[in-house]
């Protein structure tokens, strides 16, 4: 179960953003719609532990998110929430296999070669282990950056605006992707976006109010 | 994945920044350690061939010339002092035991030392080969002039007239003089290595002072060899001497007295006496090394600070890196946080790139420094008395390494802490 209830976070130049009482059952997928600035990101950003809220609560699970420690919350993240930005935020330091290790890394857990690469296999993108993120196309890097936020198994799958940029036959595989890796973990998915183009293609979808 | 491979990979992206800021530091550090390195083998140096002499008695002049004259055998000597005032010296109640120097000769830039086997006991020499002279015109080598001259135990060789210079001296052979090499002694590291061993009455007969030999240019002496090394020793472990003919008209000379005294008090009282006679001079050896070691050491300040400056500069350089870097990868830092990554986490990770920078950077400047050392100290060991040398490890090298950490430390904390402070919604939110 992922949830929110009686959440409002108030940004630091007095921004304020209510979100609606919302629950999703595991394994669902979610499309999070809404007009640019109606709370989508600040509602994945409370979902994914990046922000806590100024008041509410959030589950994920047993667990309520507003009530882990800082260290409890960072640790909880790594290994049980799989983000992905529109911006990728591939680490470019680093090699594909080597920026997925980092998640590894990051999540204490065991960093087993064949994991990543069967991971990176899955994602048709396996070829491309040993190369930094600038050498990627767009698509690989999309492929890469879904790999690194499903590399621990995660339990929720957030993703913010995946399909924005895309045309739409891409937008189309982006979609099919993130659906398919998220039955394939049994995770439950959540999209954020303001493209239309989602609309219809995910089973649940919460419409947030615009921000008067 | 670690932090370390993690900042490694960092470092790799930035390898040129990353070169100049090690480069710098290295330099830094080498500088001083080529310092560390002479002030620490040029003092054990001073200390060892100074050690357990109390006094030196020579001819007036620069007490400080006398030292490095007739002990580190560095300078000219300030004169000659009559033989009678040296035994005047040697019987003194206050002084618990002597060694004459009489030196005036050379052979390839190596000096001639008319002494006594206390000479080379002092110093803990023993003969590696051969033994020590027992005779007039006999020589021991110390180990580095066997090694440089070639000579060996059975050889003959001329001394040259004068003792300043290197190989080149032009001054007059002693043709007539030759010694016979009896002995080669051990590897002392102290002064002896550099010297060649000869009794007192050799250097006198070789200048003309041998009564018995005939050559005295005033008058004649009665009785056999005029002065042994026992007699000057004061030990008396040679034979006795013919004490009666001495007298101020003795031609016969020595160059300086190594004194050891009867006890600590004779400090307060024998130098002024010694000084109040005529012709003689008293100069401590500890004094004058640490005055020495003083005025060695503003320069070698100035040089240290310089190297310092140079430190300080590549902690800069991490600083300014570091900083810089931080705009570019406040994205990447936020990313981390968001696949779980603790904000003490990030912070050690900015800290350990400069670690890594400093232990590099201290590494290879040790490197450098022990090289330098060691290339500086074969050059100067064509001309100079001191062997420095760069296979030398002080503990002190491990305190530049600390210290060198504690420079990137320091350089690393802001930049840290900015990581540290990371805001993971802020800078994803709204970074495009
Ligand atoms: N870091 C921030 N500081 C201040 N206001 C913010 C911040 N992030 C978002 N906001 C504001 O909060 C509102 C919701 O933004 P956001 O959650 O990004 O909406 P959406 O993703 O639906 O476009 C907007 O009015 C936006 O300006
Ligand atoms: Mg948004």
């Amino acid at each position: 179960m992922l949830g929110i209830r009686d959440v409002t976070h108030r940004y630091r130049d007095g921004t304020t953003i209510t979100l609606p009482n919302w629950q999703a059952q595991d394994g669902e997928h979610w499309a999070l719609l809404g007009p640019s600035g109606s709370g989508k990101t600040t509602l994945l950003h409370i979902l994914g532990g990046l922000l806590r809220p100024q008041r509410g609560q959030v589950f994920i699970g047993e667990r309520r998110l507003d009530q882990l420690g800082e260290r409890a919350l960072d640790q909880f993240r790594g290994q049980h929430i799989g983000v992905v930005f529109q911006t990728l935020h591939l680490v470019d330091a680093l090699t594909v296999e080597n920026n997925l290790r980092l998640a590894r890394y990051f999540a204490g857990l065991s960093q087993d070669r064949n994991q990543i690469l069967e991971v990176l296999d899955r994602l048709g993108v396996a070829e491309v282990a040993r190369h930094h993120p600038h050498r990627l196309s767009q698509g690989q890097a999309q492929r890469v950056a879904l790999a690194r936020a499903i590399i621990n198994e995660p339990a929720v799958i957030l993703a913010d605006e995946p399909t924005s940029a895309l045309d739409d036959k891409t937008c189309q595989q982006v979609l099919e992707l993130l659906t398919a890796q998220a039955l394939a973990c049994h995770a439950t998915l959540v999209i954020a976006t303001h493209d239309a183009r989602v609309r219809g293609v995910l089973e649940h979808a919460l419409e947030l109010e615009p921000a008067e | 994945m670690n932090l370390f491979r993690l900042s490694l990979a960092y470092l790799r992206r930035n390898a040129l920044s990353a070169l100049l800021n090690v480069l710098l530091l290295a330099l830094g550090i080498a500088t001083i350690t080529v310092l560390l390195l002479f002030s620490y083998q040029v003092e054990q140096r001073l200390t060892r061939d100074a050690a357990d002499i109390d006094m030196v008695v020579g001819a007036k002049g620069s007490p400080m010339q006398l030292i490095l004259s007739s002990v580190f055998h560095i300078d000219v000597p300030t004169g000659n002092i009559p033989l009678h005032e040296a035994r005047w010296v040697q019987n003194h109640p206050l002084v618990a035991g002597t060694i004459p120097l009489a030196l005036g000769d050379s052979y390839r830039g190596f000096r001639i030392v008319g002494t006594t086997p206390r000479y080379v006991r002092h110093y803990g020499g023993a003969p590696a080969g051969g033994s020590l002279w027992d005779d007039d015109m006999e020589a021991v080598l110390g180990a580095r002039v066997a090694e440089r001259t070639g000579l060996g135990v059975g050889d003959r060789f001329a001394g040259v007239h004068g003792i300043t210079g290197g190989e080149a001296v032009g001054g007059e052979v002693h043709e007539d003089h030759p010694y016979t090499v009896t002995g080669v002694l051990r590897h002392t590291n102290s002064v002896l290595d550099r010297l060649i061993l000869v009794s007192v009455p050799s250097v006198w007969k070789v200048h003309g002072y041998d009564h018995e030999a005939g050559l005295g240019p005033e008058h004649e002496h009665a009785g056999g060899r005029p002065a042994q090394d026992g007699a000057v020793d004061g030990n008396g472990d040679a034979q006795s001497d013919d004490e009666g003919a001495q007298g101020p008209d003795d031609e016969r000379e020595l160059t300086a007295l190594l004194v050891q005294y009867q006890s600590p008090l004779a400090a307060v009282t024998l130098p002024r006496v010694i000084n109040s006679r005529g012709p003689l001079q008293a100069a401590a050896p500890a004094y004058e090394t640490a005055r020495l070691m003083q005025m060695m050491g503003i320069g070698l300040d100035t040089l240290r600070a310089f190297g310092w400056v140079l430190v300080i500069a590549a902690g800069l350089g991490v600083f300014i890196g570091l900083y810089n870097a931080l705009k570019d990868r406040r994205y990447d830092l936020a990313q981390m946080r968001t696949l779980g990554a603790s904000r003490r986490r990030l912070f050690n990770h900015i800290l350990t790139e400069a670690i890594m920078l400093a232990v590099m950077g201290a590494l290879l400047g040790l490197a450098l420094g022990h090289v330098a050392a060691e290339v500086l100290g074969q050059s100067f060991r064509q001309t100079q008395q001191l062997e420095i040398t760069g296979a030398v490890f002080l503990t002190q090298e491990l305190w530049l390494v600390g210290l060198a950490v504690a420079v990137g430390i320091v350089a690393a904390v802001i930049p840290a802490v900015q990581a540290y402070r990371t805001d993971i919604a802020e800078t994803l939110g709204r970074g495009r």
